[in-house]
């Protein structure tokens, strides 16, 4: 992991502590991650899992210790550096067409005034093909399924274009075949170089990943899937181990 | 036999004869369009209990206001003010939740309205004027003012129109696309505050609430986008101003609670006649565990 060097480092997190305003909630991580790895978060509810993709987002500040993405401090590269929060809110009411919610991902690019040029329609084109939310890109929001909105939100994620992307649960309530679909996503952004970070409860998502790092509002073990998967990480983790 | 026209009469004569009635229209319609603006990002974003303590908070202020004779708008603004503040502070400075704040604030501000406005020695008429306005009573200056507050709703709805949709989705993925959330959350209040001061006078403070959701609930009942909401809720509240008015004149009933009923009756009416739409679309959705392609 800290064998990589830091000026390459497309995360760069060092006894790190995170947490809501006084609460602390997983303290001392340490993370250093290069373009086209994988960094799976391990964990139950609770775990710590959203509150450390938030810090790296930069929705939450840093508690102790230092962290960068692409060089600079979390949340000041929001054109370089995509997050997709858990469960968005009020999706259920909004009168939005998935194209419209997956165009959002351009305003990182776009700003208050920015007009959406060819090539950022043909991005969002392609990109709603690649995740398969063509197929429902004129039905507003409210009228998917929710595996069909979670498409539409990782979409509007990948819009963006974005060289990390900090991933809350993509796969929750998506069946084996959606969650096999957002797995060769995420394989084709590493491809390209993207960094991602998936916060997940399924040990599955973690076969592929560079570093696996297991959290129960502290850090139980963190390394490649052979060195972080073992049973007694697992057994402290979530009180069960893997069949063999 | 009598003419169309004719027949047709009551629906357009009172504003042809009355001076005050085309008064009341205008300014209810411009109350309706700045209402549909600032209330089609209350109901995205959830914020109709805010927007009624909002409402409820300019109270104080504009009983100050009546009591030593200045300008009731001034007093309304400084009340909405304190109440913006107030829940700000509680909610980042005590330990609890913002409906929590957001509800003492509201009463703590009402009492101390009616407080202040009990030491008048026109009380009845006064809190009367301040919970359900004087939309009969329109003048010039209050058309020049409602025309001031729609161009700054409308600005405000132009510029921050990207950072309000994408929080009605997440605040996270406002502030991870380069939005202050802070900022423009704060930026959608003194919005939300504006309509209320602009439109407070006409149907009151009371009824305010009921022009800034009803007909943005009935745009978003119909429509799959926020531009087609907006539009939509205007032409319910444009269409609500009508009925209310025509209601108020022929059965001489209060003229703002008049508009207010029309626009939550329509609500209703569209909310009942959707519902087989929204039944068929729900029956055709995919399993929730949805293959991808």
């Amino acid at each position: 992991m800290t064998s990589r060097s830091s000026s390459t480092a497309t995360i760069d997190a060092s006894h790190l502590d995170v947490g809501y305003g006084l609460h602390t909630v997983v303290r001392d991580i340490s993370l250093m991650t290069a373009p086209g790895d994988l960094v799976a978060l391990i964990g139950t509810n609770g775990s710590g899992k959203s509150t450390l993709l938030k810090t790296l987002a930069g929705i939450l500040t840093p508690m102790h210790g230092t962290v960068s993405l692409l060089g600079g401090p979390p949340g000041r590269s929001p054109r370089r550096v995509a997050y997709l929060p858990q469960h968005p809110v009020s999706s259920h009411t909004l009168p939005l067409r998935a194209r419209d919610v997956v165009a959002m991902g351009r305003y990182a690019h776009l700003g208050l005034f920015g007009r959406a040029t060819s090539r950022d329609r043909s991005i969002v084109d392609d990109t709603m093909l690649r995740t398969g939310a063509d197929g429902f890109a004129e039905k507003s929001l409210r009228e998917l399924s929710g595996g069909q909105q979670q498409r539409t939100h990782l979409a509007q994620v990948l819009t963006r274009q974005a060289e990390v992307l900090l991933l809350d649960e993509p796969t929750a309530g998506l069946d084996i075949a959606g969650k096999s679909a957002i797995a060769e996503i995420i394989a084709d952004e590493r491809s390209r170089g993207v960094t991602v970070v998936l916060a997940t409860h399924d040990l599955s998502d973690a076969a592929s990943a560079t570093t696996v790092m297991l959290l129960a509002q502290r850090v139980v073990a963190i390394g490649t899937p052979a060195e972080a998967l073992r049973d007694e990480y697992l057994r402290e983790c979530f009180g069960f181990t893997q069949p063999h | 036999m009598s003419s169309p026209l004719a027949l047709a009469g009551p629906l357009w004569e009172p504003f042809a004869r009355n001076e005050f009635m085309r008064n009341a229209l205008l300014a209810s319609a411009l109350v309706a369009v700045i209402c549909a603006i600032a209330g089609t990002y209350v109901v995205l974003r959830g914020l109709s209990f805010i927007g009624d303590a909002l409402a409820h908070g300019v109270i104080p202020g504009m009983a100050v206001a009546l009591l030593f004779g200045v300008p009731g708008v001034i007093g309304a603004a400084i009340g909405a003010a304190v109440m913006m503040g107030g829940v700000s502070l509680i909610t980042s400075r005590v330990r609890l939740s913002a409906d929590t704040a957001i509800g003492l604030l509201f009463v703590g501000m009402l009492s101390l309205g009616v407080i202040i406005t009990s030491r008048s020695t026109t009380f009845v008429g006064d809190i009367t004027r301040i919970l359900f306005g004087e939309l009969l009573g329109v003048d010039s200056a209050d058309l020049a003012w409602q025309i001031a507050v729609l161009i700054v709703v409308g600005a405000i709805a132009v510029v921050a129109h990207r950072p309000f949709v994408l929080m009605s989705l997440d605040d996270g993925l406002a502030r991870t696309s380069g939005f202050s959330v802070t900022f423009f959350h704060g930026l959608m209040l003194v919005m939300v505050a504006m309509a209320v001061v602009g439109s407070f006078q006409l149907v009151g403070t009371l009824l305010v609430l009921g022009l800034l959701v009803a007909p943005a609930a009935t745009g978003a009942l119909v429509t799959r986008r926020v531009s087609t909401m907006m539009l939509t809720a205007s032409a319910c509240g444009v269409l609500s101003s009508y009925v209310g008015l025509l209601t108020s004149y022929h059965f001489d009933v209060a003229a703002g609670a008049s508009i207010v009923f029309t626009s939550v009756y329509l609500f209703i009416i569209v909310a009942i006649l959707t519902i087989p739409r929204r039944m068929r679309g729900s029956s055709e959705l995919p399993h929730q565990h949805e293959h991808a392609h």
